[in-house]
């Protein structure tokens, strides 16, 4: 075996590899169970891949077969009941987990320097499982997917000058249609994989500035225990946890995420009565819905999902651990969590009454958190500072304070010894 | 990094531990396999095509009728007298078979029509039939009379519906 090893390691850095990223991967020994939701999102990532391509062995992308085959695979192949369920609850897992990663972010700060590229891939990555998820909701081409898929296509006709004509194009046809079905389907497997690349780039990343944790502070290397078996078996811990919770909606209530409208095949001629796009688009679909206008709406919602990648340059504040020492963030944190909630609820109802005020404060708050960040931030270190920190946080501030500085002095150091 | 302990109190209890969780683990990801494994194989849809009726009405002596059966061509041959009387035995072939053993009614022969050889339909020919992949020879009871072909034509299950009709296959859950 060991024989075997290092011809290998001659000619690939196998044992290093293992060692370094997962082994004796040094992890800051203080995170807690929020740290667990990106190894859970991978782990979604893979269920989503392994049942599309055995629910693709299945699935027939023509308007005329599309709605018939799925029905197919829920009757007639064996498990596809299963499969079909797991591959549609885990579009639902997969975006709560996601969210939870970015709530975990934004809460302790952690996409402050060094982690500014893992926040802009993770928003990237973002960018693309949503878009997989519309894609991938279309192909059942039930009522509501067909009306989805032409309603969010419609809203690139809000592109000036060449709107029509682009709608026209990304669908193929005149009206979501048999071409629109088929490209999409093309594409719903192929964002997977650029997916998987994606997260392999947030890895690296992520192996070279190391795990973010509750302090805030890079830690020093004695705070650090290895990856195996400590945070292997912590992951494995919270993964079963998941699919206890997974499984309770695969096997018991599997269509709490599918509209009822779903299970009518697509008709082209009549729109269902009250039409809603996934849960996991509510927030944005009530900030498209609360402006007025169609390009006014299509730039907020646009905004409003970017926004997040500013985060780094909007936070001016230098006190760690991001709302953990920090009061004035934490309240705005759980202000902005409610606004979200609320924005979700606006979503999934019609339109009317006081709900449309409501959708139109709880939109003017969304960005006003964003806008309003950087001069509070700001006052919030002076106020801190004056009042005093805990010392605790003060050390660790004097603490990274010293690491840079030392880092500072060994670059000098070795710029003086290469001359 | 910070010191690790690397030797535990009690490195049987460890190892029991650590062999259950595996175990369980490997226990279950097989179990989670099965269903996508599962999927593969053919859906209910396809069974239900596992038997098939075939009318014998209109079959005269010495024609064959090719009916589908799962897919697959059955050759169902109405044989003369003279034929069914060339039969009798065990064949000259390497798979010696009574001809009694290969048909339920001497009139009537039927085989599935796949060279056991690598999957070909054998072509009608006098006396019997001839792959046109690689030259297997089988005569009018199905059995292999020369050609790299190992075995005789296969003889589904099927059952005679009063005379002249019969039900190929056996259904299956």
């Amino acid at each position: 075996m060991s024989k075997v090893m290092s011809w290998i390691d001659r000619r690939f850095p196998l044992t290093s590899f293992v060692k370094n990223s997962l082994t004796e991967y040094p992890t800051p020994r203080n995170l807690s169970y929020w740290w667990n939701f990106g190894s859970l999102a991978g782990v979604v990532l893979v269920i989503q891949i392994v049942t599309g391509v055995f629910l693709a062995m299945h699935y027939k992308p023509d308007s005329m077969l599309a709605f018939d085959s799925v029905e197919y695979i829920m009757r007639n192949v064996n498990y596809g009941w299963l499969i079909r369920f797991m591959h549609s609850t885990g579009a639902t897992a997969f975006f709560a987990v996601i969210f939870i990663h970015m709530a975990r972010t934004l809460y302790y700060g952690s996409y402050r320097a060094p982690r500014e590229l893992m926040w802009w891939t993770g928003q990237g990555l973002l960018l693309l499982l949503m878009a997989t998820a519309f894609m991938g909701y279309l192909l059942p081409w039930g009522q509501m997917s067909y009306w989805g898929a032409q309603v969010i296509t419609n809203l690139f006709g809000a592109v000036p000058f060449l709107g029509d004509e682009l709608v026209v194009w990304l669908r193929g046809d005149f009206v979501v249609g048999d071409a629109t079905l088929t490209r999409f389907f093309a594409l719903h497997y192929l964002t997977p994989f650029i997916i998987v690349a994606a997260v392999a780039i947030h890895l690296v990343a992520l192996h070279t500035v190391r795990s973010s944790n509750p302090s805030g502070i890079n830690l020093a290397d004695k705070n650090n225990i290895p990856f195996h078996p400590y945070f292997t078996v912590k992951d494995l811990y919270g993964l079963c946890i998941f699919l206890i919770v997974y499984s309770y909606f695969v096997f018991y209530n599997p269509n709490m995420f599918i509209e009822a409208d779903n299970y009518i095949p697509a008709n082209p001629m009549q729109t269902p009565v009250h039409i809603v796009p996934e849960w996991y688009f509510l927030p944005f679909y009530a900030i498209l819905r609360s402006v007025p206008d169609l390009l006014g709406g299509v730039i907020a919602m646009s905004i409003s999902v970017m926004i997040f990648a500013a985060m780094p340059f909007l936070d001016r504040s230098k006190i760690p651990g991001g709302a953990r020492y920090r009061p004035i963030y934490r309240a705005m944190f759980y202000l902005f969590i409610v606004d979200v909630l609320v924005l979700g609820y606006v979503g999934a109802k019609p339109p009317e009454g006081f709900l449309i005020p409501l959708g139109q404060i709880a939109t003017f708050f969304y960005f006003a958190v964003f806008v309003f960040l950087p001069i509070i931030s700001t006052y919030e270190e002076k106020w801190l500072r004056k009042r005093g920190l805990p010392a605790e946080v003060e050390q660790m501030m004097r603490c990274e304070e010293l690491q840079k500085c030392e880092r500072r002095q060994r670059k000098a150091d070795r710029r003086k010894s290469e001359r | 990094m910070a010191d690790v302990k690397s030797h535990p109190e009690n490195p049987n209890r460890r190892e029991f531990l650590t062999t259950a969780t595996s175990a369980v683990a490997g226990v279950g990801v097989a179990a989670a396999t099965w269903p996508f494994v599962s999927s593969m194989n053919p859906g209910s849809d396809v069974l239900s095509k596992s038997t098939t009726e075939a009318s014998l009405k209109g079959i005269r002596a010495g024609e064959v009728k090719t009916v589908d059966w799962q897919g697959k061509p059955v050759f169902v041959l109405h044989r003369q007298e003279k034929q069914i009387a060339a039969m009798e035995g065990v064949g000259d072939g390497k798979d010696p078979e009574e001809d009694s053993d290969r048909v339920k009614n001497p009139d009537w022969l039927v085989v599935v029509g796949i060279c056991t050889h690598l999957g070909c339909v054998p072509s009608r020919k006098k006396d019997g039939w001839l792959c046109p992949c690689h030259g297997s020879v089988y005569d009018n009871s199905g059995r292999i009379l020369s050609g790299p072909a190992p075995r005789n034509l296969d003889v589904p299950e099927y059952e005679f519906i009063g005379t002249d009709k019969i039900i190929i296959g056996k259904a299956q859950a």
